[in-house]
């Protein structure tokens, strides 16, 4: 995965197939790091499934016995001298978190995080997302639910609202990101 | 920043615009993403697919996306399925390959048979 919004169209995948109706994002940059965070309201994992997890012999799909997403985003998060973790709950759902330490000349950027969440919501209009940015300089949030509200009845995955979408959450990046990650221009 | 106003304005022209759509025998494209499909570039393709559809005005194509197709060697991967039922499954894709798919087979209706999984095994 060349950059942390791929990782993350992996991890809310796992949410998609996991029946969420709400997924969560956050991404903030506090203390050095870059807190990457996904929480679902899926159907979660048992003990047995999350200790088993981040081993790539792991995996629910039943074509072939490895899964690499979860093991890969561990691994792009512990390269940079920061961590990973997640959580889950049996029926209620699971939080999955990774922390990058910002100048480790190892961390991946994070990426096109706005072309990630227009393919999201695009493929699964019925599903609610919030997105979150949050630095020493400013915030961002963006709520899915509050614009289908707005929008009265026109279709969220209508193409020039997920443009809207996209920008918004580009510009979003911007404002919050901006000369914090050396990626993003301020 | 992106103002609310933007927002109302696509709000109001597609109410106007959305008496006018179809939704019977619509066509489905489902690309594959999963960790195989995004980490060959799957994301691009499913956006060439969206934005040439957009471009060129179609109304009766459903692009969504799915897990793993199981042949993680081939991805990206995209299934054309018609109302019909019948489906075509596309391998190796890249942007430029999407595009060619829109006009050829999702609006002319012939299948680009050199892109398909029957081609390249």
């Amino acid at each position: 995965m060349k950059d942390i919004s791929l990782h993350l169209m992996d991890i809310a995948q796992n949410s998609v197939s996991a029946g969420a109706t709400l997924i969560q994002i956050s991404f903030d940059c506090r203390d050095g790091f870059l807190i990457f965070r996904l929480t679902d309201n899926g159907r979660g994992m048992d003990e047995e499934l999350l200790k088993t997890v981040t081993d790539p012999f792991t995996t629910t799909r039943t074509t072939r016995e490895v899964g690499m997403g979860i093991p890969l985003l561990k691994l792009s998060a512990e390269i940079t001298g920061g961590s990973f973790e997640i959580k889950s709950q049996k029926g209620e759902g699971t939080t999955t978190e990774a922390r990058f330490v910002i100048d480790s000349i190892d961390r991946i950027p994070i990426g096109n995080v706005d072309e990630t969440l227009k393919t999201l919501i695009m493929a699964n209009p019925d599903i609610n997302f919030e997105i979150t940015f949050q630095s020493e300089k400013s915030s961002f949030k963006l709520k899915t639910e509050e614009i289908k509200k707005y929008l009265n009845g026109v279709p969220i995955d209508s193409f020039e609202v997920i443009e809207w979408i996209a920008e918004n959450i580009r510009d979003g990046m911007k404002v919050v990101f901006g000369g914090v990650l050396n990626e993003i221009s301020g | 920043m992106k103002s609310l106003a933007e927002l109302e304005a696509i709000r109001e022209k597609a109410l106007k615009e959305m008496s006018l759509r179809d939704n019977t025998g619509k066509i489905r494209v489902v690309v594959g993403m999963a960790t195989c499909g995004i980490a060959a570039g799957a994301r691009p393709v499913m956006n060439a697919f969206v934005e040439e559809l957009n471009k060129r005005n179609v109304q009766n194509v459903n692009v969504t996306m799915t897990g793993c197709i199981g042949a993680c060697r081939l991805e990206p991967i995209a299934e054309v399925i018609t109302p019909d039922g019948k489906k075509t499954t596309y391998v190796k894709l890249d942007p430029e390959k999407a595009r060619r798919i829109v006009v050829e087979h999702l609006i002319n209706g012939h299948p680009v048979k050199e892109y398909t999984i029957g081609e390249a095994e």
